[in-house]
C-alpha cells in the first residue's frame, strides 16, 4: 500500500491536514501586519497541534493525547487573553495595531 | 464510507477557511473564518472519537476565544489592512520554491512513514473519548499538571487585567 488511500481515512490523512493548517498559520504569522490576525494565526497553529495529538491518541488507542490536547487548549486560552491585553495596552500607547509601525525595540 | 465523506468535506472546509483567514484584509472576516476552522475541526474530533474535546473545542474556541477576539476588534475599531507596496518580489522568488520544497518533503514523509501505520480511523468506532474517561485521566494520572494549569490561568487573568487596565495617575 503506497500513498494516501482514498477509501479509508488513516493517520496519514490527519497528519497531512495538520501540516497544511500549520503551514497556513505560519504564512499568516509571517505575512500579515495586523496583530489581531497574527494572534488568530497562532491559534491556527495550536489547532494543528491538537489534530496531531488526537489523531495519535486514536491511532495508539490511548487517552493521553486527548488529555494533552486539553492542556494545549488551556494554554491557548491564556495566551489569547494575555496577547489581547498586550494589544489593548499597545493601542492605547501607540494608537496602532500594525506590526510594522511598532518598532520600539528595533535597533 | 461515511467517515471518508465526512472527513473530505470538513477537512476541505477547514483548509478553505484557514486560507480565507490569511487572505482576507478585514479582521472581522478573518475572525469568522477562524470560527469555520474551529467548527470543522470539532467535527473531525468527533470522527476520531474525541467527544469531550469536540465539545470543549466548540465551547472554548468557537465560543469564548472568538468572542474575545471580536470584542478586541470592535474595541480597537480596526479597519482594513493597507497593502504595503514594494519588497514583495524577493519574498515571492525565495518563498515559492521553499514552499513547494516543504510540501514535497511533507508528502514524502507521510507517504513513506505513515501509510502502513495500523488500522484505519473509522467513523464511530472509538470508545474512550467521553467526559468520564477524560475526566478520570485528568483527575488521577494528570492531577498535578491539572492543578498547575489553574495557576497558569490565574496568572493569565491577573496579567490581562493589569495590561488592559487604564492607568490612574
Amino acid at each position: 500500500m503506497t500513498g494516501l488511500s482514498l477509501t479509508t481515512i488513516g493517520l496519514g490523512h490527519y497528519l497531512a491536514l495538520s501540516a497544511a493548517l500549520m503551514l497556513i498559520g505560519t504564512v499568516g504569522v509571517l505575512t500579515r501586519r495586523n496583530v489581531v490576525v497574527i494572534l488568530m494565526s497562532v491559534e491556527l497553529i495550536l489547532n494543528a497541534v491538537n489534530i496531531n495529538l488526537i489523531a495519535f491518541s486514536k491511532h495508539l488507542g490511548q487517552l493521553h493525547g486527548q488529555v494533552f490536547a486539553i492542556f494545549v487548549i488551556a494554554v491557548a486560552v491564556a495566551e489569547a487573553a494575555v496577547g489581547l491585553g498586550i494589544l489593548i495596552a499597545l493601542y492605547r500607547n501607540k494608537g496602532t495595531v500594525n506590526a510594522d509601525e511598532v518598532d520600539l525595540l528595533k535597533w | 464510507m461515511m467517515g471518508v465523506i465526512l472527513f473530505a468535506i470538513f477537512a476541505t472546509a477547514a483548509i478553505a477557511c484557514a486560507i480565507n483567514l490569511v487572505l482576507q484584509r478585514h479582521p472581522v472576516t478573518s475572525a469568522l473564518s477562524l470560527i469555520g476552522v474551529m467548527g470543522s475541526l470539532a467535527v473531525l474530533y468527533l470522527l476520531l472519537g474525541a467527544e469531550f474535546i469536540a465539545a470543549v473545542q466548540l465551547i472554548v474556541y468557537a465560543g469564548a476565544i472568538m468572542v474575545l477576539f471580536l470584542f478586541v476588534i470592535m474595541l480597537l475599531n480596526a479597519g482594513e489592512e493597507r497593502k504595503i507596496p514594494g519588497k514583495s518580489m524577493v519574498s515571492k522568488l525565495i518563498g515559492l520554491p521553499v514552499f513547494v520544497l516543504f510540501l514535497g518533503v511533507v508528502a514524502y514523509l507521510i507517504q513513506t512513514q505513515y501509510t502502513h501505520a495500523g488500522s484505519p480511523v473509522e467513523f464511530d468506532a472509538f470508545t474512550g473519548g467521553g467526559p468520564r474517561e477524560v475526566g478520570m485521566a485528568l483527575f488521577t494520572t494528570y492531577l498535578l499538571p491539572f492543578e498547575v494549569t489553574s495557576v497558569l490561568i490565574l496568572i493569565a487573568i491577573l496579567g490581562a487585567i493589569v495590561l488592559a487596565r487604564k492607568e490612574i495617575d
